[in-house]
């Protein structure tokens, strides 16, 4: 049910150009984590380097008790078999059709028969909503389409840790929500861990569990969502609300006479605004990895800003909560314990949907058109 | 199972200490340090690393056919229309210098060696380098900046195995065939042109093959081809996997692979030559 990364003191350069160094951070197991960070500071060379594609300079990467960078080839391919990975562009196999590529894992990895690849293949075309392309080539669909077409290809041997650079790249706003709602529900009946980089701030917001964000080559804060949200550090205040305001310029970092200049005019990026409640898991699906809304901040003595966790319909979510979790199945919480604020509400044998991973995916929310 | 890598990372750590001194070396000799130490050794490496792949089973026989037909494809053509004139260029100049120095009767035997132990080999390499390992780079390159590469390493696939093996003995394959259809070709037009341009009679050009040409002759130059396929393949591979930078990347590898294919194919022809020469001796008359 999902696997642990824990990076230490991870650094990595090019020749000279030094990317990031020193990065520690835990990415607990099944939860979902979102790496944020303005672009050209290695996001990507992040996520390649956790696969084993980049070497880096130093530190460690420990996957279960095997330190990836340092491991033989042949456990390091073994290894990889955990992740799937859906790269920037999509990276796709030319010379093959949407169907194959996203058949390729299956039939490298898997002795399964041509049906049964069929049928797999189909209900993850179905899930990115891709049904219809299948025999059509890399070079003929739209980037957006590559991108989910990868997706597919990422996730088609139910991996334990999913990394995703960019999903929203591409795709319009109608799709990004979508998009965002099958990784929920993806981590909901998989529990595997999720890394996903994003420049969408809508997304960063309200979908992960954990935030990171990668500033001026380190890792300036990784923490539970309601931590970074709630943070008056300036970097990740102005990221995180995308605000002009703050030391992140144009190029990288703003000098001082700028800074000197704002801080004259009085601009500041006033009070933090509310923090929405998260996304949930549909069908009535409970994410294992999902904490308890407004938990991080009771147990550190943290005041929300005020309207936080109240979504469109005025429900309270930190009061709604425990409600609305009696009234679900947790998915695969059998045997891990609930971690850190989840309540401790014993869960209702065979409840609404009766989900287990390996089941069918459930269909997405509207259900149409995407 | 931690321990021994506990020490390997503390011992690149400790060895990272003593990077100050060697960082100023790198500032100065960077670019040479690269020509001259690191791309071959690179290279060297996955010359090695392909060696090995070459033995993990199953052998990719789809890839390795589609890729062979696809250089026959690009090759072939090129191949006859380079040979034709190549081989009366050989029969006209040897030709003549034979006929003035007396020995009109062995025109037909010096072209058949002539071509057969030379200009076929370097007919080869030409096409070898120039039309295969220029397209294969290609190939390899643009699906390393499509980051396919990468994809394929994270499901699990190594694309040495995968992608440079078959495209390697496909290489060597064609080129042997190459090979003999550049000497067949070639001996046509020697025959066509000392026969027809140079009153030369068709029996004193066939009875002569006998006279100097030998087997080995042939199966050296096959070797050759054999051997310069596969060069042109790993160069290409190698080229090709380290592309970088966008398309542009790809264009400055294309360019790169060929120039050293050259080199190298011309190297290991010489070398292999002059080892012929020491090793087989040549046919008494
Ligand atoms: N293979 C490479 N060789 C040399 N430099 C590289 C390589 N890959 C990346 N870089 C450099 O590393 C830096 C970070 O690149 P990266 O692609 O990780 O940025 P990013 O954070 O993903 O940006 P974006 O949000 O735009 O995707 C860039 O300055 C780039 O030039
Ligand atoms: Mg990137």
């Amino acid at each position: 049910m999902g696997v642990e990364i824990r990076v230490e003191g991870l650094t990595k350069s090019f020749g000279r150009q030094v990317i990031w160094q020193d990065v520690s951070l835990t990415i607990p197991a099944g939860e979902i984590s979102v790496l944020l960070g303005p672009s050209g500071t290695g996001k990507s060379v992040f996520l390649k380097s956790l696969v084993g594609l980049l070497k880096p300079d130093r530190g460690h990467i420990w996957i279960g008790d095997r330190d990836l960078p340092y491991l033989p080839e042949r456990d390091l391919y073994e290894t990889r078999k955990l992740f799937g990975v859906l790269f920037q562009d999509g990276a796709l196999f030319g010379s093959m059709s949407l169907f194959d590529n996203i058949a390729f894992p299956l039939r490298e990895h898997t002795k399964k028969s041509e049906s049964d690849v069929k049928r797999i293949v189909m209900e993850k075309m179905d899930m990115v909503g891709l049904l219809g392309s299948e025999h059509k080539l890399p070079g003929e669909i739209s980037g957006g389409m590559r991108k989910r077409a990868g997706l597919a290809r990422a996730l088609v041997l139910d991996p334990e840790i999913l990394l995703v650079d960019e999903p929203d790249s591409g795709l319009d706003p109608v799709r990004t929500s979508f998009l965002n709602q099958v990784f929920i529900d993806l981590n909901a009946q998989i529990g595997a861990t999720f890394l996903i980089v994003t420049h969408d701030i809508n997304t960063a917001r309200t979908v992960p569990d954990n935030i990171g964000l990668l500033y001026r080559r380190h890792l300036a804060m990784f923490g539970p969502r309601e931590m970074l949200l709630s943070s008056e550090e300036p970097v990740v205040r102005q990221f995180l609300n995308a605000s002009k305001v703050g030391p992140i310029g144009m190029s990288e970092e703003k000098d001082e006479s700028e800074l000197e200049a704002e801080a004259k005019m009085g601009l500041d990026s006033g009070k933090l605004p509310p923090i929405p409640p998260q996304q949930m898991a549909s069908d009535g699906m409970l994410r294992t990895g999902m904490h308890a809304p407004g938990a991080w901040c009771a147990a550190h003595g943290v005041t929300p800003p005020p309207g936080s966790f109240i979504d469109d319909l005025g429900r309270n979510w930190v009061e709604e909560w425990p409600r609305y979790v009696a009234s679900l199945t947790p998915v695969g919480a059998a045997s891990a314990p609930p971690p850190g604020g989840m309540p401790p509400s014993a869960p209702p044998p065979g409840g609404p949907g009766g989900q287990f991973p390996g089941n069918p995916p459930p269909g997405r929310p509207g259900g149409a058109g995407y | 199972m931690s321990a021994p890598e506990t020490g390997i990372g503390a011992g690149r750590r400790g060895g990272r200490k003593g990077d100050g001194g060697s960082a100023t070396f790198r500032k100065i000799g960077d670019g040479a340090a690269n020509v001259v130490v690191r791309e071959p050794g690179r290279f060297f490496a996955l010359c090695l690393d392909t060696g090995r792949a070459c033995f993990v089973w199953p052998f990719q026989w789809r890839e390795f056919i589609q890729q062979a037909w696809f250089i026959v494809s690009v090759t072939v053509v090129p191949t006859m229309l380079v040979a034709i004139p190549f081989g009366g260029v050989l029969s006209l100049q040897v030709g003549g210098l034979i006929r003035q120095l007396g020995a009109q009767s062995y025109t037909g035997a010096t072209a058949v060696v002539a071509i057969v132990r030379e200009a076929s080999p370097l007919v080869t390499s030409l096409l070898v380098a120039g039309a295969a390992g220029s397209a294969m780079c290609a190939d390899i390159g643009s699906r390393k900046i499509r980051e396919e590469i990468d994809a394929m390493e994270v499901l699990g696939i190594n694309p040495l195995h995968r992608l440079v093996v078959p495209r390697m003995f496909a290489c060597a394959f064609v080129a042997l065939f190459l090979n003999g259809l550049v000497s067949v070709v070639g001996l046509l037009g020697g025959y066509f042109f000392n026969v027809m341009l140079q009153g030369g009679t068709p029996g004193a050009y066939l009875a002569s093959f006998n006279a100097i040409a030998q087997l080995p002759d042939l199966l050296q130059a096959e070797f050759k081809a054999f051997v310069f396929g596969i060069t042109a393949g790993l160069v290409a591979a190698y080229k090709g996997l380290n592309a970088k930078g966008g398309p542009k990347g790809v264009g400055d590898a294309v360019n790169q692979t060929v120039v050293i294919t050259f080199m190298l194919l011309f190297l290991e022809n010489f070398l292999i030559s002059t080892l012929y020469f020491q090793f087989v001796p040549s046919k008494g008359m």
